[in-house]
């Protein structure tokens, strides 16, 4: 009772307004999942009804040609085994960066932070040219390689914010109790930096599992291909197929869709996180 | 001495070492490389016909690429319109997400959604909806909008873009602006309003002053997004119609590997690069001098 009084007269037209926002939002979805599971003459039709019959076909279909299980285990191990490196690595050198103020170190710092502003597109040529080079090209390890080159700097920079914040004392105890610098990394620092662990992997996550660009210029074998990649040769074959593209599109998007919707908390916490000014 | 001095090193080695050296193969040797083959006429087939040709890629492209200054206009363009609609939307939905709606959480979550899938697939489903899905609601409604060409004409092209763009990001933007509107201290907004400033005040002499960060962090991920922007731009458009939604990053990926003049696509990238480090050097500049404490 209370907590109606005090809504204002004004937040139902306002809840209105936004529902109608947030479904013209949706429509897209709509369209997606209504569309992928129609006849391919039904679909000519009417894109906007709902389907008269329900082609499930159509799925089993895309899955089979988008080799859709080969690609999901690529991009899934790309992203795990990406991330995991990422995080670990990031977290020593944060850790070694802030206890030991040197001047190499905070060189080394300003670069990370400098190398944030550089587009992707700017080094990508010869990168191409290193990466083959030194036989990392069309290989998954390779392509690994290239993610813990590009996430780096910004998840240096996230732990080396964090790690400011966690006093010195903890560790000296620890110290005084005979653990070595290993040993505090281990027992002691890295369980308390379990909250900026969720906000690295969570941004890293959604930026290595969508990536295109990157994937497309170091592989080039079709056993290899992750999501959006088997999704682009994939439109490249059957433009316009829609009854096809349709579901090769829904079940490239579940994956992440249904990550986001178990994880939002973290997700939300991590973006908020994760948007410390540079 | 010399021991505790060797464990500092090797410490030091294995701290920082992993993540140096990868920071270094993978970011700063292909930075420099590329400078250098800037000045190149480099055609990407093997090492032996590398000659440095000066400033002729530079001048090139300032003097005789009509293509590349298409795509720079282009760029502009978007990413102008991009930052401010996604950050005005987005802060719209924040500040009205702040307020106890019943519908909170849900909302929050439906505006995000679309973030989470990657630019290329969010383009091929757009491209459904703006061809098929757009002339259906066009008959049955008979609203010219729908029954537009919306890929096949320049202009609508561009705006097919740019509402893509906004509905992939502004929700993002949201998540930020949200926390920052939270972190307003209640006591300031209720003393303001005990004074008897209205709401448009509040608003302005005080939420936005105070939200100040947010804003800082936010037009720099929008610049530094609409600027990049690749894959929704090769999935929705592929650049068309006639070349006039080709961005700065397609224009580059286009010279050097479609059109194998890696030298000149080399050239473009350093003025991308320093384009986008000055641009976003300067807003975070600017804005960051604009942030109060409470």
């Amino acid at each position: 009772m209370n907590m109606l009084k005090k809504r204002h007269p004004s937040s139902f037209i306002i809840e209105l307004a936004l529902i109608l926002v947030a479904l013209i939002f949706l429509v897209p979805f709509y369209f997606l999942f209504v569309n992928s599971v129609k006849t391919f003459g039904d679909l000519l039709t009417n894109s906007a009804s709902w389907p008269s019959t329900f082609e499930w076909s159509n799925y089993s279909r895309a899955w089979t040609i988008t080799r859709f299980p080969e690609a999901f285990t690529n991009s899934l191990l790309v992203t795990v085994i990406s991330n995991a490196l990422l995080a670990i690595f990031s977290a020593m050198a944060a850790y070694q960066m802030v206890r030991r103020d040197i001047k190499l170190n905070r060189i080394l710092f300003s670069l990370y932070v400098a190398a944030m502003v550089i587009p992707f597109q700017s080094i990508m040529i010869p990168l191409v040219k290193v990466t083959s080079k030194i036989g990392f090209s069309d290989s998954i390890p390779g392509l690994i390689v290239c993610y813990l080159g590009f996430g780096i700097p910004l998840s240096v920079f996230l732990f080396h914010g964090f790690m400011k914040s966690i006093p010195l004392e903890i560790e000296e105890a620890a110290t005084v109790d005979g653990s070595n610098v290993y040993g505090v990394f281990v027992r002691i620092v890295l369980p308390l930096l379990k909250p900026i662990f969720v906000t690295v992997i969570i941004l890293n996550t959604l930026w290595i599992w969508n990536d295109y660009l990157l994937p497309s210029l170091i592989l080039q074998s079709p056993e290899l291909r992750t999501i959006p990649i088997a999704t682009f040769a994939f439109f490249g074959q059957y433009t316009k197929q829609w009854d096809l593209a349709l579901p090769a599109l829904v079940l490239g998007i579940l994956p992440i869709i249904v990550f986001f919707l178990s994880m939002q908390k973290y997700i939300v916490e991590g973006i908020t996180a994760g948007a410390v000014k540079g | 001495m010399n021991r505790t001095k060797g464990s500092r090193l090797l410490q030091q080695m294995i701290f920082v070492g992993p993540s140096a050296f990868f920071f270094i193969l993978i970011l700063i040797v292909p930075f420099l490389l590329g400078i250098y083959y800037s000045f190149t006429n480099w055609n990407g087939v093997g090492s032996s016909h590398i000659d440095v040709v000066g400033l002729d890629n530079y001048k090139q492209i300032f003097f005789d690429d009509p293509k590349f200054k298409t795509a720079f206009w282009f760029t502009a363009k978007f990413t102008l319109l991009g930052v401010i609609l996604t950050n005005l939307i987005g802060f719209v939905l924040g500040y009205l997400l702040t307020k106890p709606l019943k519908t909170r959480n849900v909302l929050r979550t439906i505006f995000f959604m679309p973030n989470v899938i990657g630019g290329l697939l969010l383009g091929f489903i757009w491209q459904f909806i703006f061809i098929k899905g757009f002339a259906s609601i066009g008959e049955a409604t008979n609203f010219k909008f729908f029954s537009l060409p919306w890929l096949g004409t320049e202009n609508t092209a561009f705006w097919g873009i740019v509402i893509v763009f906004i509905w992939q990001t502004a929700g993002y933007l949201m998540i930020i602006y949200i926390s920052s509107f939270n972190n307003v201290p209640k006591d300031i907004l209720e003393a303001a309003e005990i004074d008897g400033a209205n709401r448009w005040q509040l608003l302005m002499n005080i939420i936005i002053p105070l939200v100040m960060p947010a804003i800082t962090v936010c037009l720099f991920l929008a610049i530094s997004w609409s600027f990049k922007m690749f894959d929704l731009n090769l999935s929705l458009t592929k650049g068309g119609p006639f070349g006039s939604t080709e961005s700065v990053a397609m224009n580059i990926y286009t010279e050097a590997f479609a059109n194998n003049r890696m030298g000149l696509g080399s050239a473009k990238a350093m003025i991308f690069f320093i384009v986008v480090a000055v641009i976003t050097s300067v807003q975070v500049k600017v804005t960051k001098s604009k942030e109060v404490e409470a």
